[in-house]
């Protein structure tokens, strides 16, 4: 028991530090990306190739002065940034990073996911709500709309590799496919477009372009952070990054065969495929336009929950004639 | 004016719609968009009656940037004018000179030489690619987002709209308020080798706009977020005097550098653009289209200026003196917003008795009330800035 209690504390606080150091370097990835894309240089000054940027941006945002509306609700308005940051990180605890780096490998891994990936939903409409905002509202009101409508795809894209391994254990999963094939190369005509589906609807939890319209900063300035300074602001945008890395690691597990790959012990593979996933995910964010609301409800319930349960239904036949 | 092509609206939206009798609950939310709002493009508001996010009504307010340049004018010798109304459309500020400074040649009765007026035919339409550029970026920001694929689209338009700027310092030492125009001619001549750079310029913007065009005309979400959004019948527009790409967009032929030629527009063969259907996506065919259509004449023409003087203005000892004699004069020119019209009443001093600029932003401004509501808050957004309004023009 207590060894357990041990394992658990050392491999949270390893775990949170990595995705939170990793959730830093990620900030000046993006930016470093996305100027190129955009023919500019990006961060150069602080540090050699800009690298300290985001340690300059943390400190410049720990100075600012912490308002809090007049009119607005503050114990809620105060009490939800942390929480956002909280339900982001906490997705972490279950992905396998190898065999063994693993914070609490969950007999219920998956269920665990998407419940924690559910709650994010909550910090962001107290926020849009406890503003006194109306810009703030309406993103609240799309950030609520969006994330429960995605949560169908999300799961039943999920169901595929839980019903093609049998497990809900995300080690179990992943062990699977490095038994078998990764879900995306056999049997590829199910997982691939499952796959698709669980980034898209991932990319629609973590409010990412072209999906990001709770924040849809030209239209509604900067959506349910309108009225957050500091380090409030600052932890709604840790907790998106955070989402974002763990959106792409748990895809990776899922579907990309997590820690199985041939030469490099398994945390490099992790590692290696959730960045491709995570850059993916910038690289549609800086090319791509914005979706309405209502458009985006009718790509989610049109398309993506009939393909969904489709999926499911292959997924479950595939393992009754193939066992 | 050519035939007038009516695109099919079977219910006019009521601007005047009373709020009071409409929600006598008050259910509705009011939104001040704007003044200070990442994509009112300036200072603009709009009120926006919401009902969810759905618009039911909207009323715009201008005169947030209004700095009283007409009265100003009114203080100022001729030739002291043109560089306060080159902050007028500050995104086009040439087209304001020429049309200024073409109202007050047209009252002195004055012959503009030849190689002048081909050099302002060069100007305008460099300046109707630099503008066009810089409203395709601003609307990929309304659509995209800063943080996002419209600020890549927005930097790369900024990128090619530079070469522009870069020809025009080339000429007039100036990258924005040239102050270049002057009564009876231009200021500065073009500089040995200009039309090279020009060519060199234009074989970089040219194939980039097949990219451009590729990047949202192609695009599933730019279709899905501009067809049938902010739809303007020709009928209606033609009422509420709204001229440029915005009419053409609705299916009516009607281009002032065809119809009422000035400048050289008469010695080149001007392809006006029009598409149908008068929506968001109809305005950006057209914006795009007259990007194409303008590096097609600039390349023709810049090869042929003919050569001569390029001021006829008697010498005068100073310039501030010149007088004009009493009576009135309205000039319209064509600019990339539409109808820049100058109405210029003199009563023979110095000064002028009265000046008023007829800008082609405030019309189109006032089709918002008709063609927003029904959309939602997202469309608001495309809409205004598929209408490319300037402030500056606006409230003057």
């Amino acid at each position: 028991m207590n060894e357990g209690l041990l394992h658990g504390v050392v491999y949270s606080v390893l775990i949170v530090t990595v995705v939170l150091t990793a959730t830093a370097m990620a900030l000046w990835f993006e930016r470093k990306f996305a100027a190129r894309l955009q023919t500019r240089l990006g961060p150069t000054i602080v540090g050699p190739i800009g690298l300290l940027q985001p340690v300059a941006d943390l400190l410049k945002l720990l100075q600012k002065e912490d308002i809090v509306p007049d009119n607005a609700d503050a114990a809620i308005f105060n009490l939800v940034p942390p929480l956002a940051a909280l339900a982001a990180l906490g997705a972490a605890a279950v992905v396998p990073f190898s065999p063994s780096v693993v914070a609490s490998d969950l007999d219920v891994g998956v269920l665990y996911v998407l419940a924690i990936g559910a709650v994010t939903v909550l910090p962001i409409f107290g926020a849009g709500w406890s503003s006194n905002n109306k810009l703030a509202l309406l993103g609240g009101m799309r950030a609520v709309a969006q994330s429960i409508s995605y949560e169908v795809p999300l799961l039943l894209s999920a169901m595929v590799p839980v019903i093609l391994s049998g497990s809900l254990r995300l080690g179990t999963i992943v062990q699977t496919q490095a038994d078998h094939h990764w879900f995306v190369v056999w049997p590829f005509f199910i997982g691939l477009p499952a796959f698709g589906i669980f980034m898209l609807a991932m990319l629609a939890e973590a409010n990412r372009i072209p999906f990001d319209i709770p924040e849809a900063e030209s239209e509604l300035v900067a959506g349910v952070t309108t009225e957050y300074t500091g380090m409030k602001f600052a932890l709604f945008y840790m907790a998106e990054y955070v989402h974002t890395i763990v959106a792409s690691a748990v895809g990776a597990a899922l579907f990309l065969g997590g820690w199985d790959g041939p030469f490099f012990p398994g945390l490099h593979w992790m590692v290696l495929k959730t960045l491709i996933l995570f850059t993916a995910v910038y690289w549609i964010r800086w090319t791509l336009l914005r979706f309405r609301s209502d458009q985006l409800m009718g790509l989610c319930w049109k398309w993506l929950v009939p393909m969904g349960v489709l999926l499911v239904g292959a997924a479950a036949t595939w393992v009754v004639v193939f066992p | 004016m050519t035939a007038l092509q009516t695109v099919q609206i079977t219910r006019r939206v009521d601007p005047h719609l009373s709020i009071d009798r409409y929600d006598p609950e008050g259910e509705l939310m009011l939104l001040h968009f704007g003044p200070q709002h990442p994509s009112t493009h300036g200072v603009f508001r709009m009120d926006l009656y919401l009902d969810g996010e759905k618009v039911v009504k909207v009323i715009p307010h201008v005169g947030y940037l209004h700095r009283a340049v007409e009265k100003l004018c009114e203080t100022l010798a001729y030739v002291q004018i043109t560089p306060i109304v080159d902050k007028n459309d500050y995104v086009a500020p040439m087209t304001n000179e020429q049309a200024l400074n073409m109202a007050f040649e047209a009252a002195l009765k004055l012959e503009v030489p030849r190689r002048a007026r081909w050099m302002r035919t060069l100007f305008a339409e460099l300046q109707r690619i630099a503008s066009h550029l810089l409203w395709l970026g601003t609307f990929a920001l309304d659509l995209g987002g800063a943080l996002g694929g419209g600020s890549t689209v927005f930097i790369h338009c900024f990128r090619e709209r530079e070469l522009v700027l870069d020809l025009f310092e080339e000429v007039t030492g100036a990258r924005f308020h040239y102050n270049t125009h002057t009564i009876g001619g231009n200021r500065h001549d073009l500089p040995a080798g200009w039309s090279a750079k020009v060519h060199a310029a234009l074989d970089v913007i040219g194939p980039r706009l097949d990219e451009y065009e590729a990047m949202t005309l192609e695009n599933r979400i730019f279709l899905d977020r501009t067809v049938g959004v902010g739809k303007l019948d020709a009928e209606l527009a033609l009422e509420l005097g709204i001229t440029g790409p915005i009419l053409r967009a609705c299916g009516v032929d009607h281009d002032l550098r065809r119809d009422a030629p000035f400048h050289a527009y008469d010695e080149v063969k001007v392809n006006v653009v029009t598409a149908q259907g008068g929506d968001c996506l109809a305005r950006a065919q057209v914006r795009l289209g007259e990007m194409r259509e303008s590096v097609r004449l600039v390349r023709e023409m810049v090869d042929s200026v003919p050569e001569g003087s390029i001021n006829s203005g008697k010498p005068v000892k100073l310039p501030v003196q010149t007088k004009i004699p009493p009576g009135q004069v309205y000039v319209a020119i064509e600019t990339p917003r539409g109808e820049l019209g100058t109405y210029l009443v003199s009563d023979g001093t110095q000064f002028p008795y009265r000046l008023k600029i007829r800008p082609p932003s405030l019309h189109a401004l006032s089709a918002l009330p008709y063609i927003i509501p029904g959309g939602t808050v997202s469309d608001a957004v495309a809409i205004l800035g598929s209408v490319d309004p300037i402030m500056g023009e606006v409230d003057r």
